[in-house]
């Protein structure tokens, strides 16, 4: 098992969110999270991911056998675990090569490597950059200041694929992408998927699982998993909306 | 009780210039001598600014008035001080509390242009001081002006006569060396004449760790067609206090710039008055200060926009740590006749702990009606989407911190116009920023770091 979360309580500035969430996913898979909006799911993205002000009040989060909720965002994000933001982030002053450069490295002294020597760096760079066809010269760029939404998402694949994580979430990858960007996008997930690591992909539509195929589909409801099957799961959701979750489960 | 401190302390300057006045004078030009004595007799009458005055509402530095100095008993001495940025070739002058030793007092470089003494040139050159000397306005007439007109007794002296350029930057080292609380007094003028250009680096640097405190005054004024880089460094230790005023007057499409970059100094205040006289003329006034403990850094501006087309560009930024305070006032005036005027006027500050302290006031008072004028300020910490954005790429949050602190900071030092300089001034905000150069005893150009510092995150490519 890759991952596992545990009856996963979370509570945000006093107010429960997560209500005993449990989801197992192993080496090979995409999981397909959806649900209406406002019933926890960039919240479970916060949790895993360890951002602050997420408050775990039971449960336990597991990732290659190791418990990782005592661990640091950083050093969950060096054990392999990466969060396509939903929004992300502007960063003036802070040019893509230099951050990536930095957070490769910092990735590889964590696995007790040395730093990428540069000419590797760059190429790798230039490689990754064309799998989301991203045009544009990085290097000099800032994070995400003054890109399309599009870009930033497309961005946020670019940088997956330099990290190479064993565990990508991707949160609302498709919200703002038109079909073009979100066939690139989907297109370079495709081209990263493996044997040796999964995916969980949170989406409020079926349309990105018609590109982004999934193994399970899993429909959540006020803080937990109601439901869970295969990919058709995904388009009897679309087909019948989140009124019939409520109505199956009532 | 701080008054009657205050009022003693006048007293003693007082008292010493009375009894000093012909001594200090005797070589003076009859102008200088005027305005000396026109000078004391409005600090008899007004003595030190106060708290009550806007201008000194949030400064820092009265409190430093508030002493028993060592006004009269200053050692003249001779520091061997070779500057340690690498790569960084100037013709260098170096002052010791506010003197020169006595062998390099005046010099005429091989382009004509003259570094040294202000006092050695007052005889050399007294017809530029009747022409220049005292004419500058300044932006709040005070006690410390006054103590100065009145009292300097000497400083260093920039001539660029017509058309020279300076074929290296010229490197003004000012150290203090002195125990018993000296008051340190410099009075400066720099004049590029019509189509010279030159750049010079003025560093405040002290050699231990005693109090001071330093009064400095410099005149600038830059011709038509001139052009003027001048960069101020201070780094000072957390027992001094510097007040350093700069007036300046543009003719027409004369160009100055100037960086006021503090990193350390116990209460530093930045006095920087434009007068713009000519016509296509244009400033960009940048600052940075990095400050952290009690440091205090107050930055006054004045710009006067006096005819039309012109522009001005001010910005200064600011990190503040620990119980550091910082002022910034920033008041550009644009006179009725000033039409299209383009100034604009920008104050950033990353506050990083409850206790630091910014009182920021950026100012338009525009008579002319078309004009582009634009101001802003900012306060506030780091951006926690961004901490949280790099943290999960695996960036460790004091690494990302250090990331966004650097980047903030690198705006005003990208600006800087000598590669050497500006490198040595990036690593000095990354060791800054990681803490190191605020323990660093002795001056940071005196210390022998590598050139490329070894920073664990490469920032050399932002």
């Amino acid at each position: 098992m890759l991952f596992e979360i545990k009856n996963l309580h979370v509570s945000v500035g006093g107010k429960e969110i997560l209500k005993g969430f449990n989801l197992s996913v192993n080496e090979g898979e995409i999981h397909a999270i959806m649900g209406p909006n406002g019933t926890g799911k960039s919240t479970l993205a916060a949790a895993i991911t360890g951002r602050d002000g997420y408050e775990i009040t039971e449960g336990e989060i597991w990732f290659k056998g190791k418990n990782i909720m005592e661990m640091s965002p950083a050093d969950r994000a060096n054990e392999g675990i990466f969060l396509s933001f939903q929004y992300p982030v502007e960063i003036p002053g802070v040019s893509i090569q230099n951050f990536m450069r930095t957070a490769i490295n910092a990735k590889r002294e964590y696995q007790g490597l040395p730093n990428m020597p540069m000419p590797e760096f760059i190429k790798m760079m230039k490689e990754k950059q064309a799998m989301v066809e991203i045009t544009a010269k990085l290097q000099n760029r800032y994070v995400n200041v003054g890109f399309s939404g599009g870009e930033k998402k497309k961005n946020e694949i670019f940088q997956m694929a330099m990290l190479e994580p064993q565990l990508a979430i991707l949160d609302e990858t498709d919200s703002g992408l038109d079909i073009d960007a979100l066939r690139i996008v989907a297109n370079g997930v495709n081209q990263l998927h493996r044997d040796d690591n999964a995916f969980i992909v949170i989406t409020h539509y079926q349309r990105l699982l018609d590109y982004i195929v999934p193994d399970f589909v899993h429909v959540m409801y006020d803080g937990r998993i109601v439901k869970s099957g295969d990919k058709s799961l995904a388009l009897e959701l679309e087909e019948k909306g989140y009124e019939w979750i409520k109505d199956t489960i009532l | 009780m701080e008054n009657q401190n205050i009022k003693n302390t006048q007293k003693q300057f007082i008292e010493y210039a009375n009894n000093s006045m012909d001594k200090i004078s005797a070589n003076d030009t009859p102008r200088v001598k005027q305005l000396r004595q026109d000078a004391l007799k409005r600090f008899i009458d007004n003595g030190f600014p106060t708290k009550k005055m806007e201008k000194w509402r949030n400064s820092r530095m009265i409190e430093c008035v508030n002493e028993d100095f060592n006004i009269d008993r200053i050692e003249n001495k001779k520091h061997d001080f070779c500057c340690v940025i690498r790569e960084l070739d100037t013709e260098a002058i170096s002052l010791t509390n506010g003197k020169f030793a006595e062998e390099e007092q005046l010099k005429v470089l091989e382009n004509g242009i003259v570094i040294g003494s202000t006092r050695k040139a007052m005889q050399e050159y007294p017809e530029l001081f009747e022409k220049y000397f005292g004419t500058c306005n300044i932006n709040d007439n005070n006690g410390f002006y006054d103590i100065n007109t009145a009292l300097w007794q000497d400083g260093f002296f920039i001539y660029a006569p017509k058309n020279t350029v300076g074929e290296k930057p010229i490197q003004i080292i000012k150290i203090i060396d002195e125990e018993n609380n000296p008051f340190i007094q410099t009075r400066n003028l720099i004049i590029v004449e019509s189509n010279a250009q030159l750049q010079i680096i003025d560093c405040d640097d002290s050699i231990k760790e005693q109090s001071s405190f330093v009064n400095s005054y410099t005149e600038i004024f830059i011709g038509e067609n001139a052009q003027l880089e001048n960069y101020k460094l201070q780094n000072l230790n957390d027992n001094s206090s510097l007040l350093n005023t700069n007036t300046a007057k543009q003719l027409a499409n004369s160009r100055l710039q100037t960086h006021t970059i503090s990193f350390n100094g116990g209460k530093i205040r930045n006095n920087i008055h434009v007068d713009i006289d000519g016509e296509g003329a244009e400033c960009n006034i940048y600052g940075l200060y990095l400050v952290d403990k009690t440091q205090h850094v107050d930055n006054q501006l004045k710009v006067n926009h006096n005819v039309p087309n012109c522009n001005s560009n001010e910005k200064f930024k600011g990190i503040l740590d620990n119980e550091a305070t910082a002022v910034f006032n920033g008041h550009v005036h644009v006179a009725p006749n000033a039409q299209k005027t383009i100034a604009y006027q920008n104050n950033s500050n990353i506050i990083l702990t409850d206790k630091a302290k910014i009182n920021t006031l950026p100012f338009l008072e525009i008579y002319a009606d078309d004009v582009k004028c634009s101001h802003g300020s900012s306060i506030g910490q780091l951006d926690q989407e961004a901490m949280f954005y790099m943290q999960q790429r695996g960036i460790s949050k004091e690494n990302a911190r250090m990331l966004l602190m650097y980047a903030f900071a690198a705006e005003i030092s990208n600006n800087i116009g000598i590669d050497a300089l500006r490198e040595r001034i990036d690593d000095m905000i990354k060791r800054r920023l990681k803490g190191e150069l605020s323990s660093c005893e002795n001056c940071v150009f005196q210390c022998n770091t590598p050139k490329e510092y070894d920073f664990k995150i490469d920032l050399s490519k932002i």
